[in-house]
């Protein structure tokens, strides 16, 4: 035996993607951005981690506190960024730790020192927008819900194309000729009118924005799932598996899944740069997530309307760009270790 | 006498690892000199790198024609060889000619460029050409496109393109291997005549003993990137010197089997009659909307299989014989009645006792690339149809079952070695070991009836002859029926107990082997068994 060490056909393309520096540390980068956005509560908040306040300890980050609390004259919740209250909970021996960027995705601070928008300053790192909102607060919770939002529909897509995809090429005949008829029907519908359609209809939402777009993202991904199972069907080892007695639903799962996985692992990096995109657009359009959350398309928006605050549209289009490159190095590197042409070295 | 060719120290590589390490041989004007080797003994590549044809490969050495180093020469001296003094007739004939040219614009373009005619001479000329490989029609058949083609006709045409320029060296890589059978002993035929007409030299690359005693005067053996031995045919064939061509020479398939046991003692394990099997083809305009023609893949297939017992069925591509096999196993919808040990497949779908039938009847496919799923281990390949039919075992008793199957077909000497091999993936096997997995995985559920669909045609020779061996005595040690489908005669004489040759979906000669082969009545079976002596 020429191997040492018996390693599955997906293990093998594991190592070979591994030796590719370039989309293995993009890989690294990647999720480490993910995890750390997805930790953003403790990155980016207005309000501090901890206040230690005559002796006792308090968790803005997790409870309300009125300000009373802090010997403020109002019944309301705290505002940390008060000068007031901030020299109160600073000062004698009470402490605070606030988050590294002392400002929340919405945060209106009150009382800024410069007017809006505001250019990069101590106070905010990569300047404010046309409301006031810090910016870096506001990237980093737009770069979590662009790629939650794209794994999501990632996921969805890759279910539908893989359920669709794998009826149409395992049962053929008719039962596939009535799918890619109705796949040509489904696909001529003008996705963008529907989306403008629906956002006049209902009330504009991220859950309804991954239900329309998922309703038409499953469409490329099923053809080339068809075609690998039309292909992989009528391999030797699914016509033993008959032979031996296995039901359709076995074969499939057992003999044809796994073999006809490739472009959808393939395609896995792309399509959420794709589903990134598409989110980012939908918001720079105004027909994505409802005014207020977070996003990217939306800074975009206001980097337009406000071209002189150049702050705005750069920073947006670096988070993009530093987003969809990590992806497309991604998606080259799988595409080279699941390659069946490139022997491994 | 300078020979014509003459090759020193040739060596080739891919991506730094030598695959043919330092060959010498050397091909005398209008000599016929085959290179004779297993598959990956580099015998196509040492051939094909003679032109700089092999692509990213490093070749090395010396290779002299009349004097001229062809490795040496720059890419615009060899492209004025190529073609020209040194020809090339490659294996797959349809993949050697251009589909979307006619066959004698694609004669006529040689001699365009090499002879410089003009159009109209061209044309002439390969129509002549044509005749001369025996084409009928010749003035026709120049119009016609490659897929209007039949297969033999496609490699007449090659060889016709190829005596375009009148070459001085022929180089014939598996001339005739894509073909059927019957095919073989007349092109080879053709290639001899021509080669005597024209007085050219021909380097016959082939893996067929066979075709080498046919038409070879001297023989070249190479194994693994080295030449073992070289001579005159008839003496390496009466004396071998190397070991490696005694076991090449000694690789035709041999019987080992029990003749003496009683046939047709018991019930048949397969009865078969009136089978017929048709595949829905489309038809052409409007009317195709509405309807499906049937192309009748078998017609009436009357066949019967004792206890113990091979019936070997014998055909070329398109005779249907797959096609019997996949019916046989149910696989594919049929007409006529098909009884499996008493029990008619039928009757068993309809009454859901499909599973117990596939139990008794299963198969083992020709290619072993394709037979085993790349992304499932040993244990679940081989272990598999004990999840099916054996529910009940846990996977204790599952794991030793698929080490006691292994240790059966040779896989493994010993049941406690076996182990190791378990975790193991098809990729790291040869071609010979998967097929003995294939068979393991049929043996598992202890089937009454294998069948055998071309077991041994993607194998090399030597390898062959063990897989064939271990069939043998699997049957002799469990008493196994077989469907033994195959185009080899010599495979056959070495397997079957009684013999079915089919043609375009008939059965046209039926009986024992001996009689089969020794007096075969229809012309067919006189030119296929002639064919492979």
């Amino acid at each position: 035996m020429s191997h040492p060490t018996s390693l599955s056909p997906s293990r093998r393309a594991w190592q070979r993607f591994k030796r590719n520096q370039l989309g293995y540390w993009s890989l690294v980068i990647f999720c480490v951005l993910v995890v750390a956005s997805l930790f953003a509560e403790v990155l980016s908040s207005d309000r501090p981690l901890v206040v230690r306040y005559q002796g006792q300890t308090y968790f803005p980050l997790f409870n309300d506190y009125p300000e009373t609390v802090f010997g403020g004259d109002f019944e309301s919740n705290t505002d940390y960024l008060d000068p007031f209250i901030q020299a109160r909970i600073t000062t004698g021996g009470n402490w605070a730790v606030y988050a590294p960027n002392p400002y929340g995705p919405k945060t209106l601070n009150y009382f800024a020192k410069a007017p809006h928008p505001s250019a990069p300053t101590e106070d905010n790192w990569l300047g404010t927008d046309d409301r006031g909102r810090d910016l870096l607060a506001q990237l980093i919770y737009g770069f979590r819900v662009s790629v939650l939002f794209g794994l999501a529909l990632t996921f969805t897509g890759v279910l539908l194309g893989l359920i669709t995809g794998a009826i149409q090429g395992f049962f053929g005949g008719k039962t596939d000729l009535a799918f890619q008829r109705f796949i040509e029907v489904w696909g001529a519908m003008p996705e963008l009118y529907l989306l403008i359609i629906f956002s006049a209809v209902f009330a504009p939402s991220i859950g309804l924005l991954l239900v329309l777009l998922s309703l038409f993202g499953w469409m490329g991904l099923s053809d080339y799932v068809r075609a690998e199972f039309l292909r992989n069907r009528q391999m030797d080892y699914v016509r033993s598996a008959r032979a031996m007695g296995l039901s359709s639903g076995q074969i499939i799962w057992r003999h044809v899944l796994p073999n006809s996985l490739t472009p959808v692992v393939t395609f896995l990096p792309f399509r959420m740069s794709a589903a990134i995109l598409a989110l980012t657009s939908l918001d720079f359009l105004g027909l994505g997530v409802p005014p207020g959350t977070p996003s990217l398309g939306e800074l975009l928006s206001q980097g337009k309307n406000n071209i002189d605050a150049w702050w705005i549209s750069l920073s947006t289009f670096a988070v993009l760009v530093v987003t969809l490159l990590l992806l497309t190095f991604m998606g080259d590197a799988l595409r080279d270790a699941l390659d069946p042409r490139k022997a491994d070295r | 006498m300078t020979p014509l060719l003459e090759v020193r120290n040739l060596r080739v590589g891919f991506s730094g690892q030598d695959v043919v390490h330092g060959v010498d041989f050397e091909i005398a004007a209008g000599e016929r000199l085959a290179l004779v080797g297993e598959s990956g003994s580099g015998k196509s590549v040492s051939a094909l790198s003679l032109l700089r044809l092999a692509q990213n490969a490093d070749v090395s050495g010396s290779a002299l024609l009349e004097g001229r180093d062809l490795l040496q020469m720059s890419e615009r001296e060899l492209r004025g060889v190529r073609g020209d003094q040194v020809a090339i007739i490659f294996q797959e004939p349809m993949t050697a000619l251009n589909p979307l040219y006619t066959v004698g614009a694609q004669i006529g373009e040689v001699l365009q460029l090499k002879k410089g005619m003009t159009a109209r001479q061209a044309h002439a000329a390969s129509v002549e050409l044509l005749a001369s490989t025996g084409i009928p029609e010749p003035a026709r058949r120049a119009q016609a496109y490659p897929h209007q083609l039949s297969g033999g006709q496609r490699q007449r045409a090659v060889i016709a393109m190829a005596l375009a320029s009148s070459p001085k060296l022929l180089l014939a890589d598996e001339p005739t291997t894509a073909l059927d059978v019957s095919l073989r002993g007349q092109i080879l035929d053709l290639l001899s005549d021509l080669q005597r007409q024209h007085g050219m030299a021909v380097l016959l690359i082939t893996h067929d003993l066979n075709l080498v005693r046919r038409f070879a005067s001297r023989i070249a053996v190479m194994e693994r990137g080295h030449l073992v031995e070289t001579g005159d045919v008839a003496r390496v064939f009466a004396e071998p010197q190397h070991a490696y061509t005694r076991k090449l020479l000694a690789s035709r398939p041999e019987r080992e089997l029990d003749d003496a046991a009683p046939a047709a003692a018991g019930k048949p394990v397969l009865s078969a009659h009136g089978l017929r099997v048709g595949y829905p083809v489309s038809v052409a305009g409007l009317r195709g909307w509405f309807k499906k023609g049937e192309f009748v893949a078998v017609q009436g297939a009357d066949l019967e299989i004792a206890p113990a017992q091979t019936l070997g069925v014998i055909g070329e591509s398109g005779s249907g014989k797959s096609t019997l096999a996949l019916a046989v196993l149910g696989l594919l919808p049929f007409k006529g009645s098909l009884r499996v040990a008493g029990t008619d497949w039928a009757e068993a779908k309809r009454s859901n006792q499909e599973r117990a039938l596939r139990q008794r009847i299963q198969v083992v496919f020709q290619d072993p690339f394709s037979s085993l799923s790349p992304r499932m281990t040993v244990e679940q390949i081989v272990g598999e149809g004990l999840l099916v039919h054996c529910p009940g075992l846990t996977p204790a008793q599952r794991r030793e079952q698929v080490v006691q199957v292994l240790a059966d077909v040779g896989l493994v000497d010993d049941p406690d070695q076996g182990s190791g091999w378990l975790q193991r993936y098809p990729h790291e096997f040869s071609g010979g070991q998967r097929q003995r997995l294939a068979i393991a995985r049929a043996l598992i559920v202890n089937p009454e009836l294998l069948v055998l669909d071309e077991p041994t045609s993607a194998l090399d020779v030597t390898v062959q002859k063990q897989v064939l061996a271990l069939l043998q005595r699997l049957q002799r040690e469990r008493g196994l029926s077989y469907l033994f489908i195959t185009h080899d005669v010599d495979v056959i004489r070495a397997m079957a107990h009684q013999v079915l040759v089919m043609k375009d979906g008939a059965v046209i000669e039926r009986g024992p082997v001996d009689q089969v082969l020794t007096a075969p009545q229809h012309r067919y079976t006189q030119a296929l068994v002639q064919a492979a002596v």
